[in-house]
């Protein structure tokens, strides 16, 4: 198939960038998005032009490397689907594909497509963690878990972190991310020691990053590659309220 | 006190206070479209209920207070969870696409400014008597204040009516984001009545929408006079 690219090329973080068409003929239906821009890039790279910077690492959806807004939708929008995962027999012979870096002012541009997303790491530094020494394995069911609750914390402990739903919230928000990691710890006996001290730490790391607020679009939901649900905002809702009303 | 201001600037208490202040203001939306569903009832049902209100005297004050106190809380969260949000995106997306959001749910702020606007004009308009002083002036023949009188002249004013009109489809989509994310911002989320509340914002807003927006259209067909 026959395809027009129109991707964000941009230098370094100082500079401005823009979009630039490129013509990306002859690619295999059966190719993942991240396998075509590969094959840009060689001709790119044997025409003496430079390779458009992507994300990625693994290609097999579990990483959380691999990022790119395909025409608007974080990750092409399929359902729990990541970049690496998106096969090219989803688009069409001659289609125009936009590709663009996740948009926030927290995860700023480093170059063409690679954005930084150290501000995630930070938020996770204010409390998305067990600091109490859990030592070697315990014996099976020497800590009951509920099972619904080890299904939930397990649901959210899904969560790549690769910023999706930053990028797709109309208005830049991180709280999907931010709610999976609260929600996982908070519905374990391990993490509750440090609940309130948690989602207070994360909630003010998140907003001093400059992440937007969330207005229940519930678009981060809908892109998510996998699938966390914004049943975890509500939790890390309930967690903020009993922190803020009982603690800190 | 200083500890709750600061809670109310981190964005989940800030959604806190939109939801709780919210809430508070579709209580109230509520209560004044009953009252003022008493024109069908007739003249001095209304005129009636209307003067019980005025002679609440101290605590009709402290409601007027309390209302204004909630209204400027709202407002002033959602001027400023706005204005982060959009510093939160300074570059825009070439290519704009959406999965699943709605028209009413991104156009909120732009419902509630609106909103905002035409509650000023409406307190001038039959409250303070900022733009028909004369209205203030009618009496019945019970000696009361005649609002229902002043509803009639207002409203047979096909501007007026228009105005209103459409102020009340911009409340009905408000409610309509609005009461359903009420639930979600404070953690009321659970498979079981999810598609209720997914349902309530919807049916509330486009209830309390056709609720008001009977009045002006009975008045200008003649139903009403
Ligand atoms: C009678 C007037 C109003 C009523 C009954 C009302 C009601 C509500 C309710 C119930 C919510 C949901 C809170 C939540 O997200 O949990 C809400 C949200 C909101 N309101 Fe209002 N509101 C009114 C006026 C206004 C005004 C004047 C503005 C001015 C800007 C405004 C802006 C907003 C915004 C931005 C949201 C956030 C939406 C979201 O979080 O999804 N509202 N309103
Ligand atoms: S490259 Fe690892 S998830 Fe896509």
């Amino acid at each position: 198939m026959n395809l027009t690219l129109r991707i964000w090329r941009q230098r370094n973080a100082q500079e401005r960038g823009s979009l630039v068409s490129y013509e990306a003929k002859d690619i295999s239906p059966d190719m993942s998005f991240l396998e075509m821009l590969d094959v840009v890039n060689e001709r790119l790279i044997a025409k003496g032009e430079e390779p458009v910077a992507f994300d990625h690492d693994c290609r097999e959806g579990i990483c959380g490397m691999c990022s790119l807004v395909i025409n608007g939708l974080a990750h092409g929008g399929r359902r729990a689907t990541t970049t690496c995962q998106l096969h090219m027999r989803h688009f069409k012979d001659g289609d125009v594909i936009t590709v663009e870096p996740w948009r926030s002012r927290a995860f700023p541009v480093v170059r063409d497509l690679v954005v930084d997303r150290t501000a995630f790491d930070r938020v996770i530094h204010a409390g998305g963690f067990v600091s109490s020494n859990a030592g070697g394995a315990p014996d099976a069911n020497a800590l009951p878990v509920p099972r619904d609750d080890a299904e939930k914390a397990m649901d959210a402990a899904a969560c790549i972190g690769c910023g999706a739903c930053v990028a797709s919230c109309p208005n830049g928000s991180a709280m999907l991310f931010v709610a999976a990691k609260v929600s996982h710890l908070a519905h374990l006996p391990q993490g509750h020691p440090e609940r309130a001290q948690r989602v207070l730490g994360m909630v003010h790391q998140m907003d001093l990053e400059g992440f937007g607020n969330c207005t229940n679009h519930t678009e981060c939901e809908a892109v998510c590659p996998k699938e966390v649900s914004i049943s975890h905002i509500a939790k890390m809702n309930r967690e903020f309220i009993r922190a803020s009303v009982l603690e800190a | 006190m200083s500890r709750f201001a600061r809670l109310c600037q981190t964005s989940i208490g800030a959604k806190q206070v939109m939801a709780v202040t919210g809430l508070l203001l579709f209580g109230f939306v509520i209560g004044h479209l009953l009252g003022n569903l008493l024109v069908f009832a007739g003249r001095d049902s209304l005129n009636g209920y209307a003067h019980k209100l005025r002679d609440l005297g101290a605590l009709l004050w402290v409601v007027r207070v309390v209302l204004l106190v909630v209204f400027l809380a709202h407002v002033g969260s959602a001027l400023r969870l706005w204005r982060l949000n959009r510093a939160a995106r300074p570059e825009p997306y070439a290519v704009e696409a959406h999965l699943v959001t709605t028209y009413a749910g991104r156009t909120i702020v732009m419902s509630g400014l609106l909103i905002l606007a035409y509650v000023v004009y409406h307190l001038m308009h039959f409250t303070l008597g900022a733009t028909n002083p004369e209205y203030l002036k009618l009496m019945d023949p019970k000696g009361l204040p005649d609002v229902y009188r002043m509803m009639v002249l207002g409203f047979s004013n096909a501007a007026v009516s228009g105005v209103y009109i459409v102020a009340m489809i911009l409340l009905g989509f408000h409610l309509s984001h609005g009461l359903t994310s009420f639930f979600q911002t404070v953690g009321l989320n659970h498979p079981a009545y999810n598609p209720c509340f997914k349902r309530v914002g919807p049916v509330a807003g486009v209830v309390i929408a056709i609720g008001y927006i009977s009045i002006p259209l009975a008045v200008l067909a003649g139903l009403v006079k």
